[in-house]
């Protein structure tokens, strides 16, 4: 650790593991009721476990990036954070608006648009949260060193809180409603996200293997651009069957395709540079979550997502479980693994230490992305049997859903697979042993 | 390659070129917003019962189990077209009725079958609810579900 304000990142990365835990349990009992739908019906009902699940998802991930920022923002500007006073009680808010939420919705109070269920008073905290955090890591940014990797992080965390705007944003016309509500759902994950993931992946790739600064900033624009060229006109493929106009067909057909690319850049990009890196870099566990990140990000968000972008497609397919199929891996693959790379590679550092646990990290990373692909690879066999039967054929829902059973208790199989992998990846965080031999005079770890 | 694609001129394109296409896309949503009221969802009026259906549904949270065009969660049927799969869409009456009846039996208790929970809602809310749906029903989805099953 260079610079001791970095320091803040570690209550930001064990904040966001604690519910990573509780977002893993939420979909672990979500899908359970799948297989077993009494459970807990009359108490919770699947509506309030969905919320925790999704919810829990995104907070997490966000605290992930915020920590990621905190910690490598004074690195790249080579200067302390601007206040680390105000970043804790940045993170206090998003801590009390976390459990206000979870309470809440447990309460039966909360909002009805997908995703965006907080209580107004939690939107309005994680608004001055968002600010809090922009003041602090630009004023940061504009006094130190400027380079690709803080530039392009600083450009999508500025969009990605500007567009939460659009989440008090509630048109009485539903279509209208539907259509703003991409603007911070689509917008955020398809476009401003990744902004940050590659600006993420590639300080990671920095330190991990030693590739020459201005080839990894080249490369970083490059994907950055295809990204946005494609994402943001993309956002047409959302807009086909929601009462928009028809041209959105082959706007969002043809710019969401597109949208494979950034994805197969940022792939071909890790595994390049650690071809061409000449570092052996102790931290094996962040390499393969780096590596494994966006490797699967490609699968999941590229070929998963292009498999019903297409409009021709997706008048069957919108809608069904292909749809859950390539969220569970779009998500996990860019924005879950990415943040477990970053907390991989981090912790050690921010601990003092050599890295450590490697070999259970390791393991919860095969766990955890076998899961993945095993739950992947059912919902869309599901999907594939309920577009059929329910699109084509005209069955009812419930009379589909009732042949989709077996799929369904296989996706349990794999959940418990993932639940297992996060909580073993939790422990090799947490559980160090004690150092055996004593620290040098000089006991700085490499980076 | 290296000596055309510089840095320099890779951040340039990357800024140029995002310029470009978040112009294109406000002037594209704009339009779209036009569309929207004044043609794809001009087939019904939006009433004040409407928007206070639209409260009852959010309140709820239908969307975390229910679909409705399409988006949403996949644990329950699609109700973007339910009126028009109960036969309901004209009739405002008749929507009531099936509505009312309906959520008034739940939950079903039936082991094995997903359980709808049972919502506290008055009958004035029930009314709005039912003309939201229908609401939704008349929106131009440019002919999306493909059939009544939704």
């Amino acid at each position: 650790m260079k610079y001791q304000s970095q320091k803040v990142a570690y209550a930001y990365f064990l904040v966001a593991m604690a519910l990573f835990g509780i977002q893993v349990l939420g979909g672990l009992l979500a899908g359970w009721i799948y297989v077993a739908p009494n459970t807990l019906s009359e108490v919770l009902p699947f509506n309030v476990v969905r919320m925790i699940h999704t919810n829990a998802l995104i907070v997490w991930l966000l605290l992930g990036f915020f920590g990621a920022a905190y910690y490598l923002v004074p690195e790249e500007s080579e200067r302390e954070i601007f206040s680390v006073k105000l970043a804790y009680i940045q993170l206090a808010i998003l801590v009390i608006g976390t459990l206000g939420a979870v309470v809440s919705y447990l309460a039966g109070i909360h909002g009805g648009r997908e995703f965006l269920e907080q209580p107004l008073w939690v939107k309005f905290g994680i608004l001055v949260a968002a600010v809090i955090f922009l003041v602090n890591v630009s004023l940061t940014f504009l006094a130190g060193r400027k380079t690709a990797i803080t530039n392009i992080l600083m450009m999508g965390l500025w969009l990605l809180c500007l567009l939460w705007v659009f989440a008090f944003i509630n048109p009485d016309n539903l279509s209208l409603d539907k259509m703003y509500w991409w603007m911070v759902v689509h917008l955020w994950v398809e476009a401003t996200w990744e902004l940050v993931m590659a600006a993420i992946l590639g300080f990671l790739m920095l330190k991990l293997t030693g590739v020459d600064r201005e080839v990894i900033e080249k490369w970083l624009y490059v994907i950055v651009a295809t990204a946005l060229f494609s994402g943001i006109l993309g956002t047409g493929h959302h807009f086909y069957w929601i009462g928009t106009p028809g041209y959105w067909q082959w706007i969002g057909s043809i710019f969401s395709t597109f949208e494979v690319v950034p994805f197969f850049a940022m792939m071909s990009f890790a595994f390049v540079m650690v071809w061409k890196g000449r570092k052996n870099h102790p931290n094996k566990a962040a390499l393969l979550w780096s590596l494994g990140s966006s490797t699967v990000a490609f699968f999941g968000a590229g070929v998963w997502g292009f498999l019903h972008t297409l409009h021709g497609v997706n008048f069957y397919t919108h809608g069904t479980q292909i749809t859950a199929a390539h969220g569970h891996l779009a998500f996990y693959g860019a924005y879950v693994a990415l943040n477990l790379a970053m907390f991989s590679y981090a912790m050690p550092v921010l601990r003092n230490r050599a890295p450590y646990n490697q070999v259970l990290n390791m393991a919860s990373f095969w766990l955890m992305t076998g899961g993945m692909a095993f739950m992947t690879f059912t919902l869309t066999f599901a999907g594939t049997i309920q577009t059929h039967m329910q699109r084509i054929v005209g069955d009812y829902y419930m009379d589909v859903q009732d042949q989709l059973g077996l799929f369904y208790l296989m996706r349990f199989g794999s959940g418990v697979a993932v639940v297992l992998g996060a909580l073993l990846f939790i422990y090799s965080m947490l559980a160090v042993r004690r150092e055996v031999i004593k620290p040098g005079p000089v006991a700085v770890p490499g980076e | 390659m290296s000596e055309i694609l510089t840095k320099s001129r890779a951040r340039n394109v990357f800024y140029g070129g995002s310029i470009f296409f978040v112009l294109v896309f406000v002037a594209l949503t704009a339009q779209s917003h036009r569309h929207i009221t004044q043609t794809a969802t001009a087939g019904m009026e939006l009433t004040d019962e409407v928007r206070h259906g639209k409260h009852v549904w959010e309140r709820h949270s239908c969307i975390n189990c229910h679909t409705l065009h399409g988006e949403g969660a996949y644990f329950a049927p699609e109700l973007g077209n339910v009126m028009t799969r109960w036969g309901a869409a004209e009739d405002p009456e008749l929507a009531y009725e099936i509505l009312d009846g309906w959520m008034k039996a739940q939950p079903s208790g039936i082991e094995g079958r997903r359980q709808m929970p049972f919502f506290e809602i008055t009958d004035e809310e029930m009314r709005a609810l039912a003309e939201f749906l229908r609401w939704a029903d008349q929106t131009d989805t440019q002919g999306w579900p493909p059939n009544d099953a939704g």
